[in-house]
């Protein structure tokens, strides 16, 4: 009975599923078929100068480096901020809180995930590049530390959700016997439960890290956007998400420039492909998800 | 004792670190909610903007950013549900489950602006379709996928293993068990995964900045070929682009409200949802 129907039902059901796998694909196949031809064109190697002078009367130079450098120092410094937040509010929220607070901070956590990062650029640039700016008396508050800043406390919910299930999933066991042992709640956290998630939680962090890189107009509205080399967090950064949601609208389509823009998107998906992919082998390894 | 006043002096620090994060989300809401209040008022949700924003109301982008939202969630929503429906209850374990994870971790990855590049490549150029409100649909619903294929997975996996074998015992197929004994359980909580996916689409910028969006357009579309505003990217416009920005921040914060409230209510519905079936559902 009903053989067809079911036979049909679970064609579907591949189909659709597999769709995911598609689009991966798709992903993939447009952004090297709008990129590639810069390679005959231009040169590859043209990719890797120092200088990103993509309009310019006499020669246009298409140098991703500060770019990517940008990219890194805005993700370095965000990291540097979000580690202490999300591990020890995981810690918290796991293991201190009381129940209550648990109620209420696990929600106001997932509001935070939530908010458009739209929203978080808008609040950087009216609220905290003032702050930023009188802070370290700076003449603009538009610094690569504002985007820091701002890109680490939209990562910290995806550090805390990912670090409390590395935490919850530490065998009750462990817990007990420390506690039998004569430890006291802190030792028992600190020497024993995060030690046995630390997996779990550098898992976490780079999860975190790959939000950073990626997210775009948080740091295209703070970071003042000068595509300069640079290392200092007080200076104006261009990260690579915001060079192509600020100059694709400007590009004639096929020019060099408009496939450069695509190499920025093919590296990008390179760097965050990469730490989703380790983070979450790292997950299913230790079995924490 | 001195270990004692040692420890909890830790712990209290752990607890203050926790609170800031707490301190810092509510003043920025606090912000936005008291800077953005009076500047709504009805004229503003439902009039055309004028003079490039500094004016009028925003109604289109309000209008741009439902049709945006409708349109992806009509695409990700059946995919994403059929495709959880595979995963869990057909083929729990195989190379193409694993093909499967892998595509769905990776595009839970990709940046949104990589997702833009992509529409723009795919939807507007290849197929032609322009700077569209299909254009940009399809992008957000391409990013929305994962989401609504995670937590409808996660709701199909909390229904007991007895129920279908129950089920197929009595001798119905796979898909008479599955329609009959497990979807009417999971699907509340299929459905929380749709609604935190709208969320997410109707707060994206990046992907609809190459896709769709119109700096300004005072008119309401006409079809799924037109371009339209959307609120993130007007917000964007009024707080980056504008000429004279100064002026234009009582619109910014208002603007930035109306957003706010529209993915913060979706939120929130999806987590009370998702609390309460998870609690009156004991199995």
């Amino acid at each position: 009975m009903n053989t067809w129907r079911d036979k049909a039902i679970h064609t579907i059901l591949v189909g659709a599923a597999s769709t995911s796998i598609l689009i991966v694909l798709l992903i993939f196949v447009f952004l090297g078929k709008e990129a590639f031809p810069f390679i005959w064109e231009v040169g590859f190697g043209e990719l890797f100068r120092t200088k990103w002078i993509p309009v310019s009367f006499k020669a246009e130079i298409f140098g991703l480096i500060p770019l990517i450098s940008g990219s890194l120092l805005v993700t370095g410094f965000a990291t540097l901020i979000m580690i202490p937040f999300g591990v020890f509010g995981a810690i918290y929220i796991a293991e201190l809180g009381t129940e209550t607070e648990r109620s209420f901070l696990k929600p106001f956590i997932e509001i935070l995930a939530g908010i458009p990062s739209v929203v978080i650029g808008f609040f950087g640039l009216v609220v905290l590049s003032p702050i930023i700016k009188s802070a370290f008396g700076l003449n603009t508050g538009l610094t690569g530390l504002t985007g820091a800043i701002l890109l680490a406390f939209m990562a910290i919910p995806t550090v805390i959700t990912v670090s409390e299930d590395a935490i919850q999933s530490v065998p009750r066991a462990y817990r007990e016997a420390s506690l039998a042992l004569g430890a006291s709640k802190l030792q028992t956290i600190f020497r024993v439960i995060v030690p046995a998630a630390l997996p779990g939680i550098i898992a976490a962090i780079m999860l975190g890290m790959g939000r950073v890189i990626g997210e775009t107009m948080a740091v295209l509205m703070v970071t003042g956007n000068a595509a300069k080399l640079t290392l200092n967090p007080f200076d104006s950064v261009r990260t690579m998400t915001a060079t192509i949601a600020a100059e694709m609208g400007e590009v004639a389509f096929g020019s060099h420039h408009y496939q450069a823009l695509f190499w920025v998107g093919i590296f990008l998906l390179i760097m965050t492909f990469g730490l989703n992919v380790v983070a979450q082998k790292v997950l299913r390894k230790y079995q924490m998800r | 004792m001195k270990l004692f006043s040692k420890e909890s002096l830790i712990i209290n620090s752990v607890r203050l670190v926790t609170y800031f994060i707490v301190v810092v989300v509510g003043y920025l809401l606090f912000d936005i909610v008291v800077k953005g209040a009076p500047t709504i008022s009805w004229s503003f949700l439902t009039d055309l903007p004028r003079k490039s924003g500094a004016e009028g109301g925003i109604y289109p982008a309000i209008i741009g950013t439902v049709y945006l939202v409708l349109g992806a969630i009509t695409v990700a929503l059946p995919l994403g549900m059929a495709s959880a429906i595979y995963l869990s209850e057909y083929a729990m374990r195989g190379k193409l489950n694993q093909g499967i994870r892998l595509a769905i971790i990776t595009l839970a990855g990709v940046p949104s602006i990589v997702f833009g590049l992509f529409g723009l490549g795919l939807f507007v150029l290849f197929f032609g379709f322009g700077a569209s409100i299909l254009a940009g649909s399809l992008t957000l619903s391409f990013m929305i996928l994962p989401t609504i294929i995670v937590s409808s997975e996660e709701a199909l996996q909390a229904v007991p293993m007895g129920l279908r074998e129950a089920s197929l015992a009595l001798g119905a197929t796979q898909w008479q068990t599955v329609y009959k004994s497990v979807l009417p359980f999971a699907l509340p909580g299929m459905f929380t995964g749709s609604i935190l996916g709208i969320g997410r689409a109707a707060g994206e910028t990046a992907p609809i900045l190459l896709t769709v969006a119109a700096f300004f357009l005072p008119r309401l579309p006409s079809s799924i070929f037109d371009q339209v505003m959307a609120l993130p990217y007007h917000l964007y416009v009024l707080a980056t682009q504008h000429p004279d920005t100064e002026k234009v921040l009582p619109m910014q914060y208002g603007t930035a409200l109306v957003l706010i409230i529209i993915v913060v209510f979706f939120n929130l519905t999806a987590i009370i949802l998702r609390n309460h079936f998870r609690k009156k559902i004991q199995w």
